[in-house]
């Protein structure tokens, strides 16, 4: 039997998903597939297309393989547009050929709006929608300072970010009068501008550009209608998309009134031959500029085209969740209230800068719609009330307000019923995963590997994570806490066991209580379990194989394969004549030199082989390791304190001295950073620390398990007014313990929310020695502070050490012909890969 | 045809650390010697470029075993490589070289290819 022809027009995310969906269906076997993209590239995913900018290639936005377009037997023509359909004769036309069609699928997308107005055409006017808008954007930012996004919506915005990652000075022009019109209301639109403004991109809202002329301080003038003017070197244009019906319009097919190819249920248009999906199809009036429903539509047609009638295609649910230059804004369904009855709820925290909206039914037992910015943490809760129609709570006000104004935790995942929909991108329900999970997913790895659940846009992570744990622990899954493969225990049992048994190295460990021959996950762990226990030097015999590359050569290696050197500077203090030798050995070696946020100095660039020399002379200069590698204290940060600052009450320079020093070197399950502030003024930021000091006018105050970067906490105040010795008491216990207890990787912040008892109990242990081992915990203490050695002395003073810092080891003058390097304001960085 | 191949010493057991890898340079670029004394064979040489960073690293990984398979863990995006065969576990469309190595007394012999305008002057 010949086989039909079935082509496709367009090779994005929608026509990808589509042929993953049709190849995989029983028709598949009768057709051969032609595939026509106009873009270069294979089909990548438009919506991350803003990490091209964070170094992302097209390989890594790849949606498939050419491989895999080989394999299914797809005639793949790319860079090839179509140019016309003749319906009659069932053939298409393209730049290179004509070609016949049993069955032809439109999904060309669509195309951004680019306004009439006089100069658009200039050649710094731009758009954003493929990588090569991307590129053009790129090299027209080149000797750029200033560019403008026309359009203040979620592209636009996106856009604007973009602009500012290039390094140049943003600014947002919007004709109305506030951001994101479409997802928001008058007051999220105000807090975030207020935010976005905070991050140093300009917003001009109610402003109609009339045109565009050269300008004089910039390459660029925009006029406005308001006679006011902006002047720019580059101009990127998103002010909307259309839909991209140039084909079907010139072939005759019937488009809607204001574009788009009109669809049924079934994704065919008016000619049954030809089908149209994704942002380029109209259904019932409306065009889904978001991928999930393209996606939806490409199932749907696969299904129609397999005899399936009774898969359609009913409308998509068009709520966002999204971080815009790092601010999150979510819009759910009716976010306008523009449902007849419609109420709304409203919290506003200025102060912290969050605003919530809840629309809802008249007889406030459903959820219509919401918005929400600043904070998306109620977003999953709020989005399943609103899809499953699952009855509000009587004080329906609790789902927004905060938890200490009576705010209710979110909604659990036992609350959802099972056609909860948890990724919408794969169209994956609360009942496919509890499936995927009874025919013997055990993990959440194998039920995204089945479902394909939170491998689209990636928003659903959370919950899924959420739904998962709780349904395997429901079927009396225990969520295994061992290492890895090779030890069934975890840490704090491992510790235990080379503590009681006397174990001191990892053989012998994996013998007695393992199997296998370790790997990367168990062998730092233990080492780090070794270390803690008997302080031995970590380039002894034993220990060398177990550590990290950081570890091995006591130094962060980066991305080219050089390292890092971080002497130590205790409390930041530093003399004059060692600061003078960090910047002679720098120049020495030509590493790039940067300050760190914790008040010292890093020094990058260093060879395998440099690094003992260079040590060498720091250490001769009186420097020690600075331990920037390994889990262990970091710095203890300080200001400057009494001695100095006329609102100190203490010495914070002298006590953050005392506490680096003592700390110095300590092996911890992940890193440990302090620091001391000299009043309550708290200029060093203590309480974002594991430890932090603050002085009072009695003593110090003792704060712990906090936490900067990616998941703040604030220390929890844990003791007060303290002397200098009780001080140092207090936190060796705490140290101590949180070495003993703390999982593998664990910071001192995630140790605390999960120690049974919380701060409680951590009190109850240390101040008040519940469990009667304060004593021995100080004395673990003294031994590891009595055994401290400088590491990069010990090593470089022996030669059987240095040996392991060879670059290679059979041609020492040998350099490595990987590293190449470029100059950027003046000192040497790494040069990018070129591609 | 064959190509033509050559057994050169690159250095000898001292050089080598018990479980772990050191880097030789050898005239097929730079490459990884592992000794695994556990094992049986107990040497292993595989490319010392990170085919993911490009950077030549591979030595300086994590060595052990997953599922019995000897590996090295990519100290830099930690995928692991298969000492046996060079394929990557996290991504089997990936594999780095892999080389002949044995043990000549107390050197260490690797086979390489021979480079081409060697081959026409011999
Ligand atoms: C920067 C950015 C961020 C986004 N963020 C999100 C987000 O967070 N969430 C979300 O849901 N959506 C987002 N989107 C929208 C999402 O990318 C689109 O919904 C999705 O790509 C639509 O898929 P499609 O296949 O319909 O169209 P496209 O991906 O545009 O593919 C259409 C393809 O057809 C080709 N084509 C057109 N005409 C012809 C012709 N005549 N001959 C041959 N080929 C032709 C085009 O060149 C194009 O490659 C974003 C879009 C952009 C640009
Ligand atoms: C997963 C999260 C993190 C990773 C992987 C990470 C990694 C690193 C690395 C590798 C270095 C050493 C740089 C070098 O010398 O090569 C470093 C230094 C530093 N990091 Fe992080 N870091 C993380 C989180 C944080 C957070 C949350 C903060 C702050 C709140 C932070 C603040 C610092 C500071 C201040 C330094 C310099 C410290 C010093 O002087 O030694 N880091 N980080
Ligand atoms: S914390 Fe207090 S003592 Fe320290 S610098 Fe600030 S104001 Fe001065
Ligand atoms: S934030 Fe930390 S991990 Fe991220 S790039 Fe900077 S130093 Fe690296």
């Amino acid at each position: 039997m010949s086989k039909k022809t079935l082509i496709v027009i367009g090779n994005g995310m929608v026509g990808h998903h589509f042929l993953e969906q049709f190849t995989a269906s029983a028709a598949a076997t009768g057709f051969q597939i032609i595939v026509f993209g106009e873009e270069k590239q294979l089909a990548y995913d438009r919506v991350h297309l803003s990490e091209y900018f964070g170094g992302s290639t097209h390989a890594d936005l790849a949606m498939g393989t050419l491989e895999w377009y080989s394999e299914q037997g797809i005639q793949l023509h790319l860079n090839e547009q179509v140019t016309g359909i003749n319906r009659e004769a069932r053939r298409v036309t393209t730049s290179r050929g004509s070609y016949h069609y049993d069955k032809l699928v439109l999904a060309t997308g669509s195309y951004p709006f680019v306004p009439p107005i006089t100069g658009n055409d200039h050649p710094h006017c731009l758009v954003y929608r493929t990588l090569d808008d991307l590129d053009a954007i790129r090299t027209s930012a080149e000797g750029a300072r200033t560019g403008v996004v026309v359009g203040g919506g979620l592209l636009g915005l996106e856009a604007a970010n973009a602009l500012k990652c290039l390094g140049l000075e943003a600014h947002v022009v919007e004709f109305a009068p506030r951001l994101m019109p479409v997802q928001l209301d008058t007051d999220g639109g105000a807090l975030l501008r207020r935010k976005i403004e905070e991050l140093g991109v300009q917003v001009h809202t109610e402003k109609a550009t009339t045109s565009i002329v050269d300008g004089e301080s910039a390459r660029l003038r925009m006029n406005f209608s308001d006679q006011s003017f902006l002047e720019t070197d580059l101009i990127v244009f998103s002010a909307g998309i259309r839909p991209q019906d140039a084909l079907a319009r010139a072939s005759g097919l019937e488009i809607g009134e204001r574009g788009g190819i009109v669809i049924d249920n079934q994704c065919t248009t008016s000619d049954p031959h030809v089908h149209a999906i994704g942002e380029c199809a109209l259904w019932e009036q409306k065009i889904y500029g978001l991928v999930a429903p393209g996606y939806t539509m490409a199932r749907t047609l696969s299904a129609a085209l397999n005899g399936d009638r009774e898969t359609a295609f009913t409308g998509a649910d068009m709520s966002t969740k999204l971080k815009l230059l790092g601010v999150d804004v979510g819009s759910i369904g009716d976010a306008h209230a523009q449902t007849p009855g419609a109420r709304n709820i409203r919290f506003n925290d200025e102060q912290a800068g969050h605003y919530r909206r809840m629309v809802i039914s008249e007889d406030g037992k459903t959820l219509l719609g919401a918005i929400l910015v600043g904070d998306n943490s109620h977003y999953d809760t709020l989005l399943q009330y609103a899809l499953n129609g699952i009855t509000l709570p009587e004080n329906p006000e609790t789902l927004i307000l905060p938890e200490s104004q009576g705010g209710v935790p979110a909604l659990g995942p036992d609350a959802l019923p099972e056609t909860a929909s948890i990724c919408s991108c794969h169209n994956v329900t609360k009942g496919d995963i509890c499936g995927a999970i009874d025919a013997g997913c055990s993990d959440l790895g194998s039920v995204k590997a089945e479902t394909r659940a939170s491998t689209g846009c990636g928003g659903c992570t959370a919950l899924l994570k959420n739904v998962v744990d709780n349904e395997l622990e429901k079927r009396g899954v225990e969520v295994s806490k061992d290492l890895c493969e090779h030890f069934p225990h975890s840490r704090q049992e491992l510790f235990h066991l080379v503590k009681v048994n006397g174990i001191r190295t990892f053989r012998a460990l994996i013998s007695q209580h393992g199997k296998g021959h370790g790997c990367d996950i168990c062998k730092p762990a233990v080492a780090s379990i070794l270390a803690t226990c008997w302080n031995e030097h970590i380039l002894a015999t034993d220990h060398v194989p177990l550590q990290d590359t950081n570890d091995t050569f006591m130094a962060n290696m980066q991305k080219n394969g050089t390292y890092s050197i971080v002497p130590r500077i205790p409390g930041g203090e530093i003399t004059p004549d060692k600061l003078i030798v960090l910047g002679q050995v720098a120049k020495e070696y030509d590493l790039y030199t940067k300050i760190t946020g914790g008040q010292r100095v890093d020094l990058f660039g260093a060879t395998l082989s440099q690094l003992p020399e260079i040590w060498e002379k720091l250490i001769a200069a009186g420097f020690e390791t600075g331990h920037a590698y390994g889990k262990s204290l970091r710095t203890v940060k300080s200001c400057v304190g009494n001695t100095w600052c006329r609102y100190g009450v203490q010495d914070s320079v002298g006590m953050a001295i005392r506490l680096e020093d003592r700390y110095k070197g300590l092996r911890a399950p992940h890193k440990v950073k302090m620091a001391v502030s000299g009043c309550t003024r708290e200029c060093a930021e203590a309480q974002s620390k594991d430890f932090g000091v603050i002085a009072t006018e009695n003593g110090w105050n003792l704060y712990v398990c906090g936490n900067g970067g990616m998941r703040p906490r604030h220390g929890d105040l844990f003791a007060t007014d303290l002397s200098d010795e009780a001080l140092i008491r207090t936190i060796d216990r705490v140290v101590m313990f949180y070495v003993r207890t703390a999982d593998r990787l664990q910071r001192t912040s995630v140790w605390m929310e999960n120690l049974e008892g919380g701060l409680e109990y951590l009190k109850e242990v240390v101040l008040e020695d519940s469990l009667g081992i304060g004593e021995e915990l100080e004395q673990h203490m003294e031994n590891l502070v009595g055994t401290y050695q400088c590491e990069w002395k010990t090593a470089v003073e022996d030669p059987e050490k240095r040996k392991r810092f060879r670059e290679f080891v059979n041609a020492p003058s040998q350099s490595d012909p990987e590293q190449e390097w470029t100059i950027e304001r003046g000192q040497r960085r790494p040069a990018l890969e070129s591609v | 045809m064959k190509a033509r191949t050559r057994w050169d010493e690159v250095c000898t057991v001292d050089d080598l650390v018990p479980e772990s890898g050191v880097a030789v340079w050898t005239e097929d670029g730079p490459v990884a010697v592992f000794y695994l004394p556990h094992r049986l064979p107990a040497l292993f040489a595989i490319s010392h470029s990170d085919p993911f960073s490009g950077a030549n690293v591979l030595a300086r990984g994590i060595t052990g075993d997953l599922k019995g398979e000897p590996v090295v863990a990519s100290p830099l995006y930690k995928q692991h490589f298969s000492l046996r065969t060079g394929l990557c576990l996290e991504d089997d469309s990936v594999r780095v070289k892999v080389y002949p190595v044995l043990l000549d007394g107390d050197r260490i012999r690797l086979e390489v290819p021979v480079i081409q305008h060697e081959s026409i002057a011999a």
